[in-house]
């Protein structure tokens, strides 16, 4: 197990690693093959009545001139020993090691926005998860036990609606009823933080929870769904009844369990990716999260933003792949790592 | 060009004459508006009077921004909201707009100084002079070498390179890559004490009020000042002063209790604390305004198209609407460097082909969208009078005239050429798909050529040789005043010594010696007058040339819940004063 | 009807009636293709103490007797009748709750595929815990003594240790094994053992027999050994009951099955039995033909379309369904067949017999 895990780590590290270079490549090394010059790079980053020197002067400071893989090397020095850029002003702007980059739209180091924003998505993710998973799950064993039946029937419609509905669609539709025409929840845009008051918290993300779920939900219940009938027939199941074990125990301790496995596993790989899924939920909803910042970002041509939230979604999906390969084991014995 | 996307509302021409009259005349010196009375909510009514006229103190007014700024500091800022929003809160200059509807809301009045500016040296130099007790939010008081620091320090592009170049282009000595943060200084601003400011400029310049009025002469303490850090920090000279900045988030303003009323004319400060969220959702924030969550869309571009829908179908809804044009004109350039359009007559088939109705449906109708132009200058800009040089037999385009011209200038099949227009615009990309159709009626056949919008002007369009080299002879292209006059608005749209080789001119087509001639004359004209009929001239001129196709003066739809007082568009702003707004109390 | 009556109600007290008794048992399923009449007409008895050995092809219907009698039927389609009384109790037409109740604790079930049929993400020894702590309200620790205990028992070694093993950590003779504790776990008077050996190593095969039989005498319970091998059926049954198409075509104690058969499908199962003291040439002689359809079964007798004899019964296996009687002079032994008894024996002695 130990060195199952020292080893992804360093797999992991690797990924990381090959993850940036190719981002990198393709914001800066592609439109400089399409035939951009550093200049044309830099004329985003000056005023709009920049003059030709200023706009070169800009390229310089950013390091656009260079060639990129000095500029690649610029950045992963600055991830260890941290960067400094002289970009007029008083004194040199600092972007303190680990520098995830340094936003050239805002002039401030990227990593402090991540963080700061983390908690949105963080908050928005670890709920609608819960509910999706309880919802989802709950629901694709129901149907499963009762397959054919209206129950059946009218939860995998619903399915199909949460699978082909997009979130900007429910979400918005959501708000229209809940938030302003019921008024029972806050209207887009709130958001408490867990550690100023856990009830307000959780009452600002109901929307975007039930919104973000609904649409992960879908395909969790007929994926369990589809597990839990074929699980359903397996010897052992018939065993547990032989022994005499209420149909309850049976269902929730026998079935699920082995159900769960490739949930588990879609699980991982959908909250390693959530980020993704959080851009729409947090726009629609206005949450102050990595989704809008991400959304900013590229309209507003920030590559080190863009770059910096890439980086940070590739290790959430490493880090969620580890984490399911270990839970993996811890579920099934049969797998060793 | 002031970035807008904002956009805000103005007066209508005739409604502006009878607002003028109302009030006698628009004296600028006139105390506090009360001339247009109060207006009932009816459709538009804020674009007429004052809505909801309140002095009721008290209050949270709660803004919403789809976006962000793209800078607090005032030296920084290029969104006509952004300094709207300084302007009315945190930053005060030497001169800023009336507190009043309408056009007179355009009128430059004293703000820290006692006076509008006093010229010489034939508009050469302009002086100021400071009022008594004016201070900082710390209760320091505000001297002339604020003023200048922070006139000076905005010259820094480097560091701030959002704000507009004015004070580089007309004050004299400006060196290239001039920082005060390289220990640079400038000799032609000068604070013989600390109540006056002296201001030196390399040519004459009649309009420099206005440059007086922009955000970059409010003051900013060099003590506090740290480069572009400065944005989240802004030292308070308003009303209000900040509380709390979370940068993408939200800003929050609350009373500054060092600003003194009797030095400030154009300040009611109604409410007790500023709230501002930003990176609202679109569609969100329409339905919030409606709801009564929030009570400003702070950008003011309009309402969504969904919300359009909705406001306009219900009759309560409608009335709490404004129709509000802007210093905003909708256009296609036509390249003279692209063959045929090197003739005259080849350019003026296009004026007289185009669908006129269809580009203005393109833009969002007549309401929201704005009404068909037959020239540059915006309606609302003072002293400017309707021409419509190119009158055509139908809105929908002029076949016969258009042959006749296009005969004339040695093309009578037709020809074909290329349509650029920004790729994320769908109002530009049907705008060109009407043109497409509507030319095509006359043989002339259009290639549509989107681009991203980012680099349209620095790379695609706006680059003379790569607009040449793609037979680019139609380019859409967009605009709005920095302020309502003349110079605000064609000084960079019809000027060719603007457009530059490397890029990024907003010009993209007038190409006329004359014209240019012209505009050196009416910078230099004093007379209000007479400078306002030398820029009518120079738009006349423009079109007489045909070096643009004129599309839509643009209008938007603006919604100001109940929760709000004191209401009205003032063209200063292009949008509601929001140094005037209050909330109303219960 | 009244007679029925008569009978079931005072049934329960009834101090004659077997430890076992499946009267009539139908078990039927509705499908897409028709009705699936897997078992139709099933009556045996068992004692307790003793063992009886079900065999037949794959889809006679003897498994899903054995499933009916545990009640594990209930959560499908299937459609029940007839009655299945144990100890006093009837189980067809009674709650499923109080079925559930008799399983595991007084009647247990050992299936054929050890592995799959072990839940593989539970530990072995938790596995029988689970069994032992349903009905037996001990501490966690007594109840995993008393698993290592019936680990002994069954012979895994040091089972101390592989108590907390996975089954796929065991052997299959061991997982096996497994499941017998599992299932001996409560102590159950009626074990139904499915095919238990059929999924084994040959060399394991004995031992695990031997364990079941010892484990039996132990408990002095009742077995059911279904199998479709008559090597099993001779090493542990008292009475054999020969299942085809869904019903009994012979019923008659181990002895006589061997020795005596009378139904020529009994014939037809023993000479497919391998013999190692016979010549190679002679051996195995599959019964021809494949199983019946159990939607279609064929007309008469169903075993007519694979029967040799069937020209011998004047038409009658053709047309009517031959009844299970008792073999003339033969008490204990009854058979389903239209052949005259006295042909039945002719045959087996001069045509059969034989060749075995």
């Amino acid at each position: 197990m130990t060195t199952f895990i020292a080893r992804r780590m360093v797999a992991a590290v690797v990924i990381l690693f090959l993850v940036s270079l190719i981002t990198f490549a393709i914001f800066f090394l592609v439109p400089r093959l399409a035939g951009a010059s550093a200049d044309d790079l830099a004329s985003r980053y000056v005023g709009k009545s920049a003059s030709a020197e200023q706009v070169h002067q800009r390229a310089e400071q950013l390091g656009f001139t260079d060639p990129v893989l000095t500029q690649y090397a610029d950045f992963v020095k600055g991830v260890f020993a941290g960067r400094e850029y002289d970009l007029g002003g008083p004194e040199p702007l600092d972007c303190p090691a680990p520098c995830l980059g340094f936003s050239f739209i805002d002039q401030d180091p990227v990593l402090p926005d991540l963080i700061d924003r983390l908690p949105v998505t963080l908050s928005l993710a670890a709920g609608a998860a819960v509910v999706w998973v309880l919802v989802g799950v709950g629901v694709g064993v129901l149907s499963a036990l009762r397959r054919g039946t209206v129950f059946d029937r009218a939860a995998m419609a619903v399915a199909l609606a949460g699978v082909s509905l997009p979130v900007f669609f429910t979400g918005l539709l959501a708000l229209s009823v809940f938030s302003y025409t019921l008024d029972i929840f806050p209207p887009g845009g709130s958001f408490t933080p867990i550690t100023e008051n856990p009830f307000d918290w959780a009452y600002s993300l109901v929307l975007p929870w039930v919104t973000l779920a609904f649409l992960y939900a879908a395909g969790y219940a007929r994926l369990t769904r589809a597990g839990m009938l074929e699980t359903m027939n397996e010897d052992y199941i018939r065993t547990a009844r032989a022994k005499g074990l209420a149909e309850r125990t049976v269902v929730l301790k026998h079935a699920l369990r082995s159900t769960l496995t490739p949930v588990l596993t879609i699980f991982g790989l959908d909250l390693g990716l959530l980020i993704g899924g959080a851009i729409l939920t947090e726009s629609t909803f206005s949450l102050p999260g990595l989704g809008t910042y991400t959304v900013q970002a590229i309209s507003s041509n920030d590559l080190p933003k863009v770059l910096g939230v890439t980086m940070l979604a590739a290790t959430f999906v490493v880090i969620a792949n580890l984490v399911v390969d270990i839970l993996y084991a811890v579920i099934d014995p049969r797998v060793r790592l | 060009m002031r970035r807008r996307r904002t956009v805000g509302a103005v007066a209508a021409a005739a409604a502006l004459a009878v607002g003028l009259a109302a009030c006698g005349g628009g004296d600028s010196s006139s105390d506090e508006s009360d001339g247009n009375g109060g207006s009932e909510p009816a459709f538009s009514a804020a674009t007429e009077g004052i809505v909801n006229p309140s002095d009721a103190k008290g209050g949270t007014l709660r803004y919403a921004n789809e976006g962000e700024w793209d800078s607090l500091d005032p030296g920084d800022t290029y969104y006509g909201y952004s300094w709207n929003f300084a302007n009315a809160y945190y930053a005060r200059k030497l001169v800023t707009f009336k507190n009043a509807p309408g056009a007179e809301g355009g009128t430059v009045v004293p703000d820290l100084a006692t006076s509008l500016g006093e010229s010489s040296d034939d508009a050469k130099t302009w002086t100021y002079t400071l009022k008594d007790g004016v201070k900082f939010e710390d209760g320091t008081a505000i001297t002339s070498a604020d003023i200048k620091y922070a006139v000076e320090r905005s010259l820094d592009k480097e560091t701030f390179p959002h704000g507009p170049t004015y004070f580089n282009d007309f004050l004299d000595g400006v060196k290239d890559g001039f920082s005060v943060y390289k220990g640079d200084t400038l000799d032609s601003i000068e604070t013989p004490d600390d109540k006056t400011i002296v201001f030196h400029l390399n040519q004459p310049f009649s309009g420099f009020d206005y440059f007086a009025g922009l955000p970059a002469t409010a003051p900013v303490p060099k003590d506090s000042d740290t480069g572009s850090k400065y944005k989240n920090e802004v030292v308070s000279s308003g009303p209000y002063k900040f509380s709390d900045v979370q940068d993408g988030k939200s800003y929050t303003l609350v009373r500054n209790d060092q600003w003194d009323p009797a030095t400030d004319q154009v300040r009611p400060a109604l409410p007790d604390q500023i709230e501002v969220a930003l990176n609202v959702q679109k569609e969100d924030l329409d339905q919030r305004l409606m709801s009564g969550d929030l009570d400003v869309a702070v950008t003011q571009l309009g309402v969504g198209s969904a919300a359009r829908a909705q406001v306009l179908a219900d009759p309560e809804q409608k009335k709490l609407a404004d129709s509000a044009p802007i210093n905003r004109t909708w256009f296609t350039s036509i390249n003279s460097e692209v063959a045929p359009f090197d003739k005259l007559e080849c350019r003026q088939a296009v004026i007289y082909a185009a669908d006129r109705t269809g580009y203005q449906t393109a833009f969002g109708g007549e309401i929201g969208g704005g009404d068909v132009a037959t020239a540059l200058l915006p309606q609302t800009i003072p002293g400017t009078t309707k021409i419509d040089p190119y009158p055509v037999s139908a809105p929908t385009g002029d076949e016969a005239k258009a042959k006749e011209a296009l005969a004339a200038c040695g093309q009578p099949n037709g020809f074909e050429t290329s349509y650029s227009f920004r790729a994320e615009r769908p109002a530009e990309k049907a705008a060109a798909e009407s043109m497409q159709q509507s030319l095509a009626k006359v043989g002339i056949k259009v290639t549509l050529k989107p681009y991203p919008q980012d680099d349209y002007f620095s790379l695609y369009a706006g680059k003379p040789s790569f607009a040449k080299k793609e037979g680019l002879g139609l380019m859409a292209n967009g605009w709005a005043a920095d302020w309502p006059d003349g110079y605000g608005f064609l000084a960079q749209l019809v000027d060719s010594r603007v457009i530059r080789e490397t890029g990024g001119a907003s010009n993209l087509s007038v190409r006329d010696p004359e014209i240019d001639k012209m505009i050196d004359a009416a910078v230099n004209e004093t007379d209000e007058t007479k400078r306002q009929q030398a820029w009518a001239d120079i738009d006349a001129k423009t079109m007489e040339g045909a070096w643009v196709y004129p599309g839509v003066w643009a209008k938007v739809l603006l919604y100001r819940p109940e929760t709000l007082t004191n209401v009205y568009v003032s063209s200063g702003y292009d949008g509601y004063d929001y140094a005037a707004l209050g909330v109303a109390q219960d | 009807m009244t007679e029925v009556l008569d009978e079931s109600a005072p049934a329960g007290a009834d101090p004659k009636r077997p430890f076992l008794e499946v009267r009539d048992l139908r078990i039927h399923f509705p499908t897409d293709d028709g009705l699936v009449k897997s078992v139709d007409g099933l009556s045996f008895s068992l004692e307790r103490g003793r063992t009886l050995g079900i065999v037949g092809e794959s889809g006679s219907g003897k498994s899903v007797s054995s499933m009916g009698i545990m009640g594990l039927h209930r959560t499908t389609n299937a459609r029940i009748s007839g009655e299945i009384w144990l100890d006093g109790d009837e189980l067809v037409g009674a709650s499923a709750d109080f079925v559930r109740r008799l399983r595991g604790r007084k009647m247990a079930m050992i299936f054929q595929d050890p592995l799959s049929s072990l839940h593989p993400y539970y530990k072995v020894g938790a596995q029988i815990i689970e069994a032992y702590r349903l009905y037996n309200d001990v501490s966690k620790k007594a109840a995993r003594q008393h698993a290592i205990d019936l680990l002994g028992r069954v012979g895994i070694p040091e089972p101390t240790s592989r108590v907390d093993d996975y089954p796929h950590q065991f052997s299959g003779g061991m997982r096996q094994r497994a499941m017998i504790a599992m299932a001996l776990a409560c102590d159950p008077e009626l074990l139904i053992a499915d095919e238990p050996t059929t999924a084994l190593d040959v060399t394991v095969q004995a031992g695990i027999l031997e364990l079941i039989r010892s484990l039996q005498q132990e408990f002095n319970s009742a077995v059911i050994m279904i199998t479709h091998d008559l090597g099993v059926i001779a090493e542990v049954a008292d009475d054999v009951l020969v299942m085809y198409g869904g019903k009994a075509v012979e019923h008659a104690p181990v002895r006589d099955i061997f020795k005596a058969p009378e139904h020529p499908y009994t014939w037809g199962l023993l000479s497919s039995m391998p013999r190692m003291d016979r010549a190679r040439a002679e051996r195995l002689l599959p019964v021809p033909g494949s199983p019946p359809s159990l939607i279609n079964l064929p007309s008469g007798c169903a075993f007519n379309p694979r029967c040799r004899y069937d020209e011998r019964t004047d038409g009658l296996a053709l047309t009517e369904v031959p009844e299970l009687r008792q073999a003339p002079g033969k008490p204990g032994h009854s058979v389903a067949c239209h052949l005259p008894a006295e042909l039945r024996r002719k045959i087996f002695s001069e045509e059969v017999s034989p060749r075995l």
